[in-house]
């Protein structure tokens, strides 16, 4: 089962290789081969996705290393050696432990607040006492810590200690732990995966037809397959500088992929996004600098595991701010969302429907939620952050989307609102797990039930924008426009089209047996039981206003009088039906099948968030 | 104690620069300078946080040789003198990612220049706010 973790990186990263080489070998039956890999390629990651699922809950891959029980070394002290004073009046050079943690390993070998490490050794757990490698001279805790993490099941470390002016020596056994990279999938990972795949495989499916006018179809095809690889090697990477280098990846594809048209707009939109999410790396990578060099590793378990135990840091403040920043910048959260209602509208449908129904949730809120509840630890202040940002998206985004007259401008708006539900739910589960009661099991009950309503949402956002999207895409497609103002009466030119955007319009307007129904309800419950009586009105508020927006939208595009220019239209090609029949059937089953669907799709994915530090890093380390 | 500081209040210095190019510059290849600049502010960074003061003598680098390996005292300095690897090698990917990122920007600098006929940043405005 876990062999199948990079296959979902793998496949998709091929799939990106092979298509130009097609094109190269293929001459004029390149673009058709093109069509042929990426379809294979996308139908490859939902079976491979689908099987993550029947396999269930699977150990961490480690790539370059082996994986073991971690276990804390539990000291903090001085980032760096420093003169100390040593035996009888002078002085040595060594690290003064500050901080020794209750039944740690260092609290085992004896070590004690105020003795200063001068030396270190590792021993082998074959070796005589007598034939450890001679000592080295000690740096820092951090140097310290990463030895440990080094350490063969079993090993020891000889420490040279001089405690109130007495040398003597100290053994810490049972150091064992990790130097590999780390691709891990729980519940959550499972989710976004199947995410992933469902939602890209409507979207190459789509792109058969929509992309046949535009020529050198592998330059779109290549960059779609390496959105697809960065997007699933974030989501199943447990190490912090991978989740960057495979945001980049997807991020770099985007960029391509927005500007395809190479029309004055879309180069205009992709520059803008490319500069602002540019900014948001540096934010992202200054933050990823911060925490290795408090924490000395960059696998997620590991730095779960120091957080559990460290003293809280004002250092470690200033990275999860630049956390904030980056990721909010990534996934359009208000401050910060500029770039998406130009980035978003301006790409081709099917990439539109990816951009906003799986990249600004897995680079964004996926890592941010990661980061918070698993990595991190949930704090009150980070938590206000989080609801502050998610109520401003959703009321900022809907107000700006219920006076779009360009479809594809509303529907980018609306997403802006849509993934602040999201970040509302998530930061009320934050703030529920942060308050000293929340080891009540009424509390706890009603973290998880925010995270949960939060998830559920993000699926369906990803299912009906995504529907909504590939819909304009059809009315794009045959009429040319996207301004509501200019269109009219496509129930009965396009009946499909119609019908599924009506799917989608009812869906993202939480009309009961459609997904989001639930989910909002949820949210709404979870948001009034915190006590946030005005976030939980303001939700109710920004939900009917959502049901305006897309009446409206429904009222001009679907009802009314067929313009005269439009009359001798035809309904989209087939494969662009298909794709939205898939999407469309998500938005109902998941809706009506809640009962059923939520034990395996969402709760486990809500519990692996809601199992916080202690609950990752034990799942990481297989016990 | 000051002499360890100066370089980091530099390199937040530096990111601010670039992030001040970015936000006021109306010139499109001012703005790409800007965001470079970000860039090598972090990957500074990151270079400074591998530093380690050295031991013995001056730091090297955590370069490990066969030499390395067969002498006891050089493996004994390397411990005691080199940096930390691993940043440098974060460093090295951040940079090729930089340079893709500024490769592409400065292309899609040249497209819009064909297309709008202009590098200010105030007339490529054909999007709505």
């Amino acid at each position: 089962m876990e062999h199948l973790l990079p296959l979902l990186v793998l496949i998709p990263l091929g799939a990106a290789f092979l298509i130009p080489m097609a094109n190269l070998i293929g001459g004029r039956r390149g673009t058709r081969a093109s069509e042929v890999i990426a379809l294979l390629a996308v139908a490859a990651l939902v079976a491979v996705s689908l099987a993550t699922f029947a396999y269930g809950p699977a150990p961490a891959v480690w790539i370059g290393g082996y994986r073991g029980a971690s276990e804390l070394l539990g000291v903090t002290g001085g980032a760096a050696s420093a003169e100390l004073a040593g035996p009888g009046g002078t002085s040595v050079r060594g690290v003064l432990v500050e901080q020794v943690v209750a039944e740690s390993a260092a609290a085992r070998a004896g070590l004690r607040v105020g003795d200063v490490i001068t030396a270190w050794a590792a021993r082998k757990p074959d070796q005589e006492p007598a034939a450890e490698r001679e000592s080295q001279p000690l740096h820092s805790i951090n140097q310290l810590r990463r030895e440990n993490a080094a350490l063969e099941p079993g090993g020891q470390l000889v420490l040279q200690v001089v405690r109130e002016g007495k040398a003597m020596q100290l053994v810490v056994t049972g150091g064992k732990s990790v130097t590999g990279i780390a691709m891990f999938s729980d519940g959550l990972t499972r989710l976004l995966v199947v995410m992933i795949s469902v939602v890209s495989f409507a979207a190459v499916l789509f792109s058969l037809s929509y992309m046949r006018p535009y020529t050198k179809l592998y330059l779109y095809y290549s960059p779609l397959m390496l959105m697809i690889a960065g997007m699933n090697g974030v989501v199943v990477s447990g190490d912090l500088f991978n989740i960057y280098v495979f945001l980049e990846v997807a991020a770099m594809a985007s960029y391509a992929l927005v500007g395809f048209g190479v029309e004055a707009e879309e180069l205009e939109a992709s520059f803008k996004y490319l500069v602002l999410s540019a900014v948001a790396s540096g934010f992202i990578l200054l933050g990823i600098g911060i925490v290795y060099s408090l924490r000395g590793t960059l696998n997620l378990a590991q730095i779960a595991d120091f957080t559990r135990f460290a003293a809280p840091n004002d250092a470690l403040w200033l990275a999860v701010g630049f956390f904030i920043a980056g990721f909010g910048l990534k996934a359009a959260m208000v401050p910060f969302h500029a770039w998406l209602p130009d980035a978003h509208p301006s790409a081709p449908a099917p990439v539109s429907a990816m951009l906003s129904g799986l990249l600004i949730k897995t680079s964004g809120v996926y890592v941010l939620a990661r980061l918070t509840f698993n990595v991190l630890g949930v704090s009150t202040a980070v938590a206000y952050v989080l609801m502050t940002m998610g109520v401003l998206s959703m009321l900022v985004g809907v107000f700006l989307a219920v006076g779009q007259w360009d479809f594809k401008r509303m529907l980018a708006y609306s997403s802006i609102s849509q993934v602040g539900y999201v970040m509302l739910a998530l930061g009320v589960g934050a703030e529920v797990l942060a308050r000293q009661e929340a080891v009540t099991q009424r509390w706890s009950a009603l973290a998880f039930l925010a995270i949960f309503a939060g998830l559920f949402h993000l699926i369906n956002h990803a299912a009906f924008k995504s529907l909504l999207f590939l819909a304009s895409g059809s009315v794009v497609y045959r009429t040319g426009t996207r301004d509501l103002r200019e269109l009219g009466g496509m129930g009965q030119k396009m009946p499909w089209t119609s019908f599924f955007a009506r799917i989608g319009a009812l869906s993202i307007s939480g009309i009961p047996p459609f997904n989001a129904f639930f989910s909002k309800l949820l949210i709404v419950i979870a948001v009034v039981w915190s006590g946030h009586w005005i976030l939980g009105a303001v939700t109710v508020f920004v939900s009917f206003l959502t049901l305006l927006t897309f009446t409206k939208a429904q009222r001009y595009l679907i009802e009314g009088e067929v313009p005269a220019r439009f009359a001798d239209i035809k309904e989209s090609p087939l494969p662009m039906q298909l794709a939205m029949g898939i999407l469309a059937a998500a938005c109902v089953l998941l809706g009506v099948l809640v009962p059923f669907h939520m034990g395996t799709l969402i709760a486990p994915a809500a519990q692996a968030l809601f199992g916080q530090i202690q609950g990752y890093a034990a799942a990481v380390f297989g016990g | 104690m000051l002499h360890s500081v100066v370089p980091y209040v530099m390199c937040v210095v530096l990111f601010a620069i670039g992030l001040y190019a970015i936000a006021v510059k109306k010139n499109l290849i001012k703005v790409i300078v800007g965001a470079i600049i970000i860039d090598n502010a972090v990957n500074l960074f990151l270079v400074l946080v591998g530093y380690r003061t050295p031991l013995r003598g001056p730091a090297i680098a955590p370069i490990v040789t066969p030499e390395i390996e067969k002498s006891r005292r050089a493996v004994q300095e390397l411990l005691s003198n080199a940096v930390d690897p691993l940043p440098q090698a974060l460093v090295l990917t951040s940079i090729v990612i930089g340079l893709s990122v500024s490769a592409l920007m400065v292309v899609m600098a040249l497209r819009l220049h064909q297309k709008y006929g202009t590098f200010d940043l105030t007339q490529i405005t054909k999007l709505k706010g």
